[in-house]
């Protein structure tokens, strides 16, 4: 059996390079994908605790982050679609209309 | 493993967030049989089921413990959850009111707009009353599911796409931090319960030495500063306020505030009071930070809708500096604040949608040159919000105002109460300068094409009485603030 912690630096490890990515990457659609790396990221905390707990509240809370997850996607997704309509472009450089 | 067990349901508990889900997927049925140019009758229906959602409310105030809490404990409606309802729907009512005319104006007049107002506000609910993390962050992403939609709402233009796709963006990435708070929460007292957390730390005081579970508390804190927009969390804030359609910024600037405000005061006063020296030290930071970056970057604002994103941004750290103080005292002052806040910011929203048109919104101060005496009434109305917002009394921000800093000052963070009160003072000058305007210039414009509908002026009204009578007889609110207090 593999032992806590190194589920814990996995998914340490992933969520930084969600971050990351979500901090250097300019294509809104990668940003999002960044952004799920780092929800699973989370997910796979909460599954690692909930077995080693023996408590299944981590499992179910695991589901509804991969629900919202999804709910978020379908609008995210869709907001892009609306931005690129009016702008031919995904890049969030080009998201530049509002600056102080 | 345990096998889940079947939990005690008590829908009582969650009636108001039942009543706005169920208005919400009728509405959202019958906007398919109802015609473009009348859609503002969906608006009146959804007010009907706020109407309707503000029973439960009173009725529930001071029921008995075992009525209170629900679905074995995850949902908790005492009073406190009680008076940050009635904000919402209070806020979420003012909203709808003077949603119909800019939709139509601006033609992007889609029936879903209600539903959503309403599921928003079921997802703030849902913060205010959850004590599970579980619940906490349903409510959470319930409420910002439909603000991403409702920055974004006006799709044709440039400006709501880009509101909403900033607002998504950021909005999901400081999910991530919540929940990762969360997770490591979990993992250090095997519990996602807010009174289980508080039970776990009680009988182990060990744990507070566990990095984890300070990284858990810290990466909440994150998630949540986001979502009050505290500096320096804030970048946001602006540019969302800005783009997205003029009634929407009314409703985004106090409900998901407030709500953000209730589950963040739960989760750590409740939930980790082991930490306290370490979150108001934090705290503290974060409040000086939040006040002082939003009163000097709304100085320097032209744009009407920045101004009062900024100022937004100052007053989140306003009642910062009530939570710090940690006191029944801060606590009923954020309560009260918090309710005045809708009141003020949304009415004067209202004003900045009247002054605008079609393809032009005259959203610069200069537009408001010679409006006072163009149109006498709406300029005393925008001087009253503009004074309440600057905290003059009689209006209610200066109560409010005055709690909250008194609050800090029996809690003994003096300096906290100066510096509040400083940056107060500096933000009369943005708010002044809009009357300067109204009232000093003269008029460039004839403003001719501003039209008063029933349901705007009702608007207007509400948020008048509700800035003025509160100012004026703060007793009776700050005595409900008081018993709604959780500690």
């Amino acid at each position: 059996m593999v032992p806590l912690p190194y589920y814990l630096i996995v998914s340490g490890i992933l969520f930084s390079i969600g971050t990351i990515g979500v901090l250097t990457r300019r294509n809104a659609i990668v940003i999002f994908m960044c952004v799920e790396l780092m929800l699973n990221a989370v997910n796979l905390t909460f599954i690692a605790f909930s077995h080693e707990l023996g408590k299944i509240d981590g499992q179910v809370f695991v589901f509804f982050i991969m629900t919202v997850a999804a709910a978020e996607a379908a609008v995210g997704l869709a907001l892009m679609i609306a931005f690129y309509k009016n702008r031919e472009s995904i890049d969030v450089e080009d998201v530049n209309l509002m600056k102080w | 493993m345990e096998t889940l067990a079947m939990p005690a349901i008590n829908f009582a508990a969650i009636m108001p967030e039942t009543i706005l889900s169920a208005v919400a997927m009728a509405l959202l049925l019958v906007n398919v049989f109802v015609r473009s140019e009348q859609k503002a009758y969906l608006g009146y229906l959804s007010l009907i089921g706020i109407l309707v959602t503000f029973f439960p409310i009173v009725a529930g105030w001071n029921a008995p413990v075992e009525l209170q809490s629900g679905f074995n404990g995850a949902v908790l409606q005492d009073n406190f959850s009680l008076f940050f309802k009635g904000i919402f729907l209070v806020s979420a009512a003012l909203s709808i009111l003077i949603s119909d005319q800019y939709m139509q104006r601006e033609g992007c007049n889609h029936g879903e707009l209600y539903p959503l107002i309403l599921l928003a506000t079921a997802g703030m609910m849902l913060m205010a009353s959850g004590t599970d993390l579980m619940v906490i962050f349903l409510g959470l992403e319930l409420l910002s599911v439909a603000l991403y939609v409702l920055a974004g709402f006006n799709r044709d233009k440039l400006k709501s796409n880009e509101a909403g796709l900033k607002y998504f963006l950021l909005g999901a990435f400081s999910t991530g931090f919540l929940l990762y708070g969360m997770a490591l929460t979990f993992g250090a007292t095997g519990t996602t319960k807010i009174a289980g957390i508080a039970a776990y730390v009680a009988a182990n005081p060990m744990i507070t030495g566990n990095q984890m579970f300070l990284v858990g508390m810290l990466l909440m804190g994150v998630g949540f500063s986001f979502k009050i927009a505290a500096a320096p969390f804030h970048m946001w804030t602006p540019d969302v306020y800005e783009g997205a359609p003029t009634p929407m910024t009314a409703f985004m600037s106090v409900g998901p505030k407030a709500a953000g405000f209730a589950a963040f005061l739960r989760v750590f006063m409740i939930a980790l009071p082991a930490y306290k020296p370490e979150w108001s030290a934090l705290l503290w930071v974060l409040a000086v930070l939040t006040m002082t970056v939003g009163n000097i970057t709304a100085l320097f604002q032209q744009d009407i809708k920045r101004m009062l994103a900024y100022s937004s941004i100052a007053h989140a750290g306003y009642v910062l500096v009530g939570f710090v103080a940690g006191n029944a005292v801060g606590t009923a002052g954020i309560m009260f604040y918090m309710l005045s806040y809708a009141f003020m910011n949304i009415g004067a929203f209202a004003i900045i949608l009247l002054v605008g048109r079609k393809g032009e919104p005259n959203n610069n101060v200069a537009d408001y040159a010679g409006f006072g005496f163009k149109h006498p009434l709406l300029g005393l109305a925008m001087s009253i919000f503009l004074f309440s917002l600057a905290g003059i009394p009689p209006a209610a921000g200066f109560i409010g105002k005055f709690y909250i800093f008194s609050g800090a000052i029996q809690a003994g963070y003096i300096w906290l109460a100066i510096i509040g009160v400083l940056n107060s003072a500096a933000s009369v000058y943005y708010y002044l300068r809009v009357m300067v305007f109204m009232y000093m210039k003269d008029p460039v414009e004839e403003f001719d094409w501003l039209k008063v509908t029933p349901a705007h002026a009702l608007c207007l009204l509400v948020a008048v009485a509700g800035v003025l009578i509160p100012g004026i007889v703060p007793g009776y609110l700050l005595e409900l603030a008081q018993k709604a207090v959780f500690f």
